[in-house]
């Protein structure tokens, strides 16, 4: 007869989760977000792109229920339009970041010596540099653009991934398990695929949540500097940038893209911290 | 006589540290017929489960190396082996249990998965035969509603589930040869002697042979019908199980025996013996005998020269300067 008292690790975490309510308010903000990035072509009430002179620096109400930019472009929608560019830069750059960092990550935590030293060392180099230079200098190199900016914050992300999941690796190869794993004739690839990436996986999706949050930023700020998402793509850090002019006669241009920011770091922030919470409390149990 | 399934001849098993070189296992001779349960007994720190690591080929490299000596398995040397014939072996001809159930099993996975996996590396069945053959693996060893329990967690199941979960593990391919590397020592003594008459009727059922490693002598005497007296990386004495307890010859093992708390009779109660002293730092050993230092029987001798292994009745071999 099975025991109903005892749960598998899934319905556990989600019982956890579920119960801490600003994990779920995180974890609705993401969804949310998500939602406006797919269905944009029909929650924007008009055309981003659409300018509309005499209207330049409208006010919001009436016909522009957030108002207009300096170009008389629909404020509302280029938010909504800008969630696209948010989270595929902030979501594509975390997936090279998590398999570029997993790769070598992997590599320099099992074999250790030699292979390990030269990967830290080339990883050293990367975290010198201040992020914002990095990806400055990345674009200057590649040019600028949605995908290459996307490609910069990447490069940026990897190391930190390498590092905690090497640190990971390290402790798992110690474990009884993995020794049990040899002993029934598990090959290298064996034990790294199947037996210790499932036991570091978890600290690194929320990893991934976190550095999201900022991934965002880094795009908001590459945009502002001009070196991200080009016009007339909307792009939050983009808005902020050119309603930097009218900041004293138009607040709202620059402030409300500054707000959809702030929520969504917020978000994925807290989407994250959920996340540690529900699923560290069981590792360390077992 | 058939030839003997394992046989170790000179295995010299070394750690090189920082330190200095640490002589985990030096000179051990042992063989193994099949169908025999073999005993090693000893303190922490002996080498019997060196001896064990050196047999599956899993002493940490590189600080740790099988310098000499070899290592006969149904008629080839494991010493000399590749690591991928080393891997068609591992799990399926010889297998392993260790100590800690509670850590040998992945957290993150079932166990059925886990005792699928043994099976798969080493034969071609499909998934679900796999998992099927899991399920029977649970029902041998003993587990009560295998059907169910295979899909729990580690997490969900007690110390002895567990042990016998990595016993079905190392069982599964139907091993030659299973060592088990103080597989109750961690478990409470109602556990421990289920776990050791499972041992011993899946013995027979198997077709397996068992190295049993051990410190507790009554252990050995429920399972081993051979046993080795390991000191200091030595087989120190060896001898089948009736002879050793009944007539230990080497001091280390007589002391043993004697050390053994004795159940409180009519008489006075007597003091616990001991035998004074510690374990030699295996980076500075003596030469000569190395239990010299804790023997109550020490002459000049055993200072001077190391005492060989030699045969002082057939069947019986004693590592002493006091049986020549």
């Amino acid at each position: 007869m099975k025991n109903q008292a005892l749960s598998s690790p899934m319905q556990e975490f989600w019982g956890h989760f579920l119960r801490n309510r600003l994990a779920v308010a995180g974890f609705g903000i993401v969804i949310g977000l998500l939602i406006v990035a797919l269905l944009a072509s029909f929650l924007a009430p008009q055309d981003p792109t659409l300018q509309s002179l005499p209207d330049k620096r409208a006010k919001p109400g009436g016909k522009f229920i957030l108002g207009a930019d300096e170009f008389g472009r629909d404020i509302l929608s280029r938010l909504i339009y800008g969630t696209r560019a948010a989270l595929l830069v902030g979501t594509v750059s975390i997936a090279i970041a998590l398999l570029l960092g997993m790769i070598l990550g992997t590599t320099s935590g099992f074999f250790g010596g030699m292979v390990d030293n030269l990967i830290m060392r080339i990883l050293d180099i990367l975290l010198a540099f201040p992020y914002l230079l990095l990806a400055i200098a990345v674009v200057s190199a590649i040019g600028p653009g949605i995908l290459n900016t996307t490609i910069a914050v990447g490069i940026w992300a990897i190391p930190g991934f390498a590092r905690i999941i090497r640190a990971s690796v390290i402790t798992i190869k110690k474990a009884d398990y993995i020794q049990g794993a040899r002993a029934i004739g598990a090959s290298n690839t064996r034990i790294i695929f199947s037996h210790i990436l499932p036991n570091f996986i978890s600290p690194v999706i929320v990893y991934s949540t976190l550095y999201m949050a900022n991934a965002i930023l880094i795009e908001a700020a590459l945009s502002f500097l001009g070196l991200g998402v080009q016009p007339p793509t909307p792009s939050w850090g983009l808005m902020v940038s050119s309603g930097r002019d009218f900041l004293l006669s138009a607040p709202h241009i620059a402030t409300l893209p500054g707000i959809a920011i702030m929520i969504t770091v917020l978000g994925f922030n807290l989407l994250g911290d959920g996340l540690r919470d529900s699923l560290d409390p069981k590792l360390r149990n077992l | 006589m058939a030839n003997p399934l394992l046989e170790i001849q000179g295995l010299k098993t070394f750690f090189f540290t920082r330190k200095g070189i640490v002589k985990a296992v030096d000179g051990v001779d042992l063989s193994l017929n099949e169908g025999e349960t073999l005993g090693l007994v000893g303190e922490s720190g002996c080498g019997k489960s060196m001896t064990a690591l050196s047999i599956m080929r899993l002493v940490p490299e590189p600080i740790g190396r099988i310098v000499e000596g070899s290592i006969n398995f149904e008629g080839r040397d494991i010493v000399k082996m590749t690591e991928s014939e080393m891997r068609k072996i591992r799990g399926n001809r010889i297998s392993m249990v260790f100590q800690e159930p509670m850590t040998s099993l992945n957290p993150v996975f079932k166990v059925g998965f886990q005792i699928a996996e043994a099976i798969q590396l080493h034969q071609e069945v499909p998934a679900k035969g796999a998992w099927e053959r899991s399920i029977e693996m649970l029902r041998l060893v003993g587990i009560p509603s295998p059907e169910s329990r295979v899909n729990e967690y580690p997490h969900q199941m007690s110390g002895g589930m567990r042990q016998r979960v990595m016993i079905a593990m190392a069982l599964s391919c139907r091993p030659k040869l299973m060592i088990a590397d103080e597989p109750t020592t961690a478990l409470d003594v109602t556990i421990q002697a289920q776990i050791l008459d499972l041992i011993n009727r899946l013995k027979e059922k198997v077709g397996s042979s068992i190295l049993l490693i051990t410190h507790n002598l009554g252990v050995v005497a429920e399972v081993a019908q051979y046993v080795g007296v390991m000191y200091a990386g030595h087989i120190v004495e060896y001898s089948d199980v009736i002879r050793l307890f009944k007539n230990p010859k080497h001091p280390y093992t007589v002391g043993l025996f004697q050390s053994i708390p004795k159940k409180r009779g009519s008489g006075q109660r007597e003091r616990l013996q001991v035998i004074p002293g510690l374990v030699p730092d295996l980076l500075e050993l003596p030469m000569g005998c190395k239990f010299q230092d804790r023997c109550s029987q020490v002459f000049k001798k055993c200072k001077n020269e190391p005492p060989p292994f030699v045969e002082i009745e057939p069947g019986h071999q004693v590592r002493c300067w006091l049986y020549e």
